[in-house]
């Protein structure tokens, strides 16, 4: 059950908001969606969705188009929360999950089961409006998943939940991909990509400007880290040929370099000066790949 | 899954959860309440008035109108007992003072040998007493004076009958004044109906529409069930309860008109016709209810879907509550003149013609092509604006921001093109 989209696009007037975007998302992975405020991640879940329809390209699920004939089979977490702030947790979760194609009885046994995996059993009866907003983005999460969906998408699932409830969530997407759900993540927050996804694409107005497997995309980067702390002064090696950023630290010093050779110099220049502590190579972070790709406006 | 079973899952979870909030109970019981006051107003009057019997002293010195003015009484006002007093007038008019009778009334001759009359009170505010008695002594002196002039019964019978006056309308089929006086008083309730319930039910799916926007449950929603699948089967949600309520009202009504009839005849509810209560002009009535209700209700539907906040509710929909009161007003005249032209042409309007159309189905015998018509242009627009409304609300529940103009009826259109 791939899902692929072939040179979409999709404008709005004269604004172009997801231009020529292709992208395969394999059966029973997580994707990482990533891209700045503005990227065009919600206009594509949406044109993935059906809401919207792109103005060029096609999007086919196991070679299908995805229309609401199939939304029995579709998870989605909105980016902007939101539930029926009157009605009853269990009304709410029913209706929604009916509408989802599930009968009354095994929504109730499901909802009874993740309540209880949350932690929050207590809140069956409750009116949304009187829950926090972190208990009411659990009980939105429990209406994504509830049906038991073979594609899910989650739009920032974490935002705005205390590293507790994050942990509780983050396992439970582990546990739904081990199952055989196919998960789209859109996320700000590129440790939880780099945790959880193994294939990811970063947007950038629009267009894809990284799209792969995380191991290749980090490999093809080139750069690397450089962590050294030293008790003398690194300032000298500010300019030094091969460090395309120098950030200095209160043990020494953080270095973005462009390939081991670099290291390598470092190493035979600061060598005699005094004494070094640690001098480490280390993988480049997706944060640093992001901020490379995007600019370094966001972070 | 079944496409149409979704459109029930979200009209029963509409019905059932409008049906449950207070604003329906408590509109529903206050107009309930207010049906079963004005039915049973004679008598809640006559609860009132229970121990209200007057006695009136009677001082007879002709000493032959006492026995006469008590039969009079009798027919004029029962209310009124009437008792001989032997003693002065002094006394009767202490008795009086003391708040035992309501008032003294002295009898005596004049020179011509008439009836005349004096009349004592605490207070001769309660005009109904007075009159009551005047009108009593007026018919026993006619009778004298007959009697004086030699004037048979039948001779005096002649002189009191007034005179034969009928009005016939010359176009066929046409009301007779006592018809349309009867039918203006139901058409006039039904009307009020109409009209309240129009502007209820439409700002109700606006609201629930924007609530489920600003709340954004609604990006939920349209990713299982299509818009157009979710506005239509709100609108007929929403129907539904404006039905239910509607039922009410007219069930507690009838029965209640039912229980009333014999004490509501003579009474102002004359005037509504109500003991031989037309059944089409109630057909018509829900006909047109329902035509109007679905017409406005798209209307809101969409324009609900525009705004991003509650707030911007109201806002977007005064134009259309404004169609909604200018009809009412127009029908409001047309009440009492419903043969103008003005009114002939507005009721070809759709958005008045479920008001005006109904008022002149009610208030007159016009022919069937006309209401055929009317009913056609509306069903017409009904489904016009449903397939317009449609396509902007598939657009409008995907825009958020300030948006609460008109001009955003482009963007959501612009947006709702698939």
């Amino acid at each position: 059950m791939v899902l692929k989209l072939e040179n979409v696009t999709k404008r709005f007037g004269s604004f172009t908001a997801v231009s020529d975007l292709s992208l395969t998302i394999p059966d029973r992975e997580i994707f990482g969606f990533l891209g700045a405020n503005g990227a065009g991640k919600t206009t594509t879940f949406r044109m993935i969705l059906g809401l919207l329809d792109a103005n060029d390209g096609r999007i086919t699920w196991d070679g299908e188009k995805i229309d609401y004939s199939t939304s029995h089979l579709i998870g989605y977490l909105p980016e902007e929360r939101g539930l029926y702030p009157k009605l009853k947790v269990s009304e709410q979760i029913v209706y929604l999950a009916r509408l989802r194609g599930m009968s009354k009885k095994d929504a109730l046994k499901e909802l009874e089961y993740w309540l209880e995996r949350f932690k929050v059993p207590e809140y069956m009866n409750k009116k949304v409006e009187e829950l926090s907003k972190g208990n009411q983005q659990k009980i939105q999460f429990i209406s994504a998943v509830l049906h038991k969906p073979k594609l899910l998408i989650l739009d920032e699932p974490f935002s705005g939940l205390d590293p507790v409830n994050v942990e509780l969530l983050k396992e439970a997407v582990v546990e739904l991909k081990r199952n055989g759900t196919t998960i789209v993540f859109a996320s700000h927050r590129m440790e939880h990509v780099e945790e959880l996804c193994e294939f990811l694409c970063i947007m950038h107005k629009g267009k894809p400007v990284v799209h792969g497997e995380l191991k290749g995309i980090k490999r093809s980067f080139g750069k690397k880290n450089l962590i050294i702390h030293a008790d003398f002064e690194l300032e000298f090696l500010e300019n030094f040929r091969g460090i395309t950023r120098f950030k200095t630290t209160a043990e020494g010093a953080y270095i973005q370099i462009d390939n081991e050779q670099t290291a390598e110099n470092i190493l035979k220049e600061i060598v005699g000066k005094g004494f070094i502590r640690k001098f480490a190579l280390e993988e480049p972070s997706l944060n640093d790949i992001f901020i490379e790709k995007v600019g370094a406006a966001y972070e | 899954m079944q496409l149409m079973s979704k459109f029930w899952i979200i009209l029963f979870h509409t019905y059932l959860s409008k049906i449950k909030t207070k604003s329906f109970i408590v509109t529903t019981l206050i107009t309930v309440a207010i049906l079963l006051a004005l039915t049973n107003m004679s008598r809640i009057i006559d609860v009132f008035n229970k121990d209200d019997v007057k006695n009136i002293l009677v001082i007879d010195e002709t000493t032959q109108m006492f026995t006469p003015l008590k039969e009079q009484m009798k027919i004029i006002d029962k209310e009124l007992q009437i008792k001989s007093f032997d003693g002065t007038v002094n006394e009767a008019e202490q008795a009086v003072e003391e708040g035992k009778y309501e008032g003294v009334l002295i009898l005596a001759f004049n020179k011509e040998n008439l009836p005349e009359a004096t009349y004592k009170a605490n207070s001769i505010a309660d005009t109904g007493v007075s009159s009551g008695l005047e009108s009593a002594l007026q018919q026993i002196k006619t009778m004298l004076t007959a009697a004086q002039i030699n004037l048979t019964m039948e001779q005096l019978a002649k002189l009191n009958e007034p005179v034969h006056f009928e009005k016939i309308a010359l176009e066929k089929d046409a009301k007779t004044e006592e018809e349309l006086d009867q039918a203006r008083g139901l058409v006039y309730v039904l009307l009020f109906i109409i009209y309240f319930s129009v502007i209820m039910y439409a700002t109700m799916i606006a609201m629930e529409v924007a609530t489920e926007k600003s709340s954004r449950v609604m990006e939920i929603l349209i990713s299982s069930v299509s818009p157009v699948q979710q506005m239509f089967a709100k609108i007929v949600g929403i129907g539904l309860v404006s039905l239910t309520q509607l039922a009410i009202q007219l069930a507690v009504g009838y029965y209640s008109v039912k229980q009333n009839m014999s004490s509501m005849k003579g009474g102002f509810f004359d005037s509504f016709g109500f003991d031989n209560l037309p059944i089409m002009t109630i057909v018509y009535g829900v006909i047109f209810f329902l035509l109007g209700y679905f017409l406005y209700a798209t209307l809101a539907a969409f324009l609900g879907s525009l705004v991003s906040r509650i707030e911007d509710v109201q806002q977007m929909i005064t134009p259309m509550t404004m169609l909604v009161v200018a009809g009412f007003m127009i029908a409001m005249f047309g009440l009492g003149n419903p043969e103008a032209s003005f009114i002939r042409i507005t009721s070809f309007i759709p958005f008045f013609t479920p008001m005006i159309m109904f008022l002149r189905v009610g208030m007159l015998t016009i022919p069937v092509w006309e209401i055929t018509l009317g009913i056609i242009i509306l069903v017409g627009t009904i489904v016009v604006l449903g397939i317009f409304g449609a396509r902007v609300y598939r657009g409008g529940v995907l825009m958020y921001g300030k948006s609460n103009s008109f001009k955003d009826i482009k963007k959501a259109l612009h947006l709702g093109k698939k």
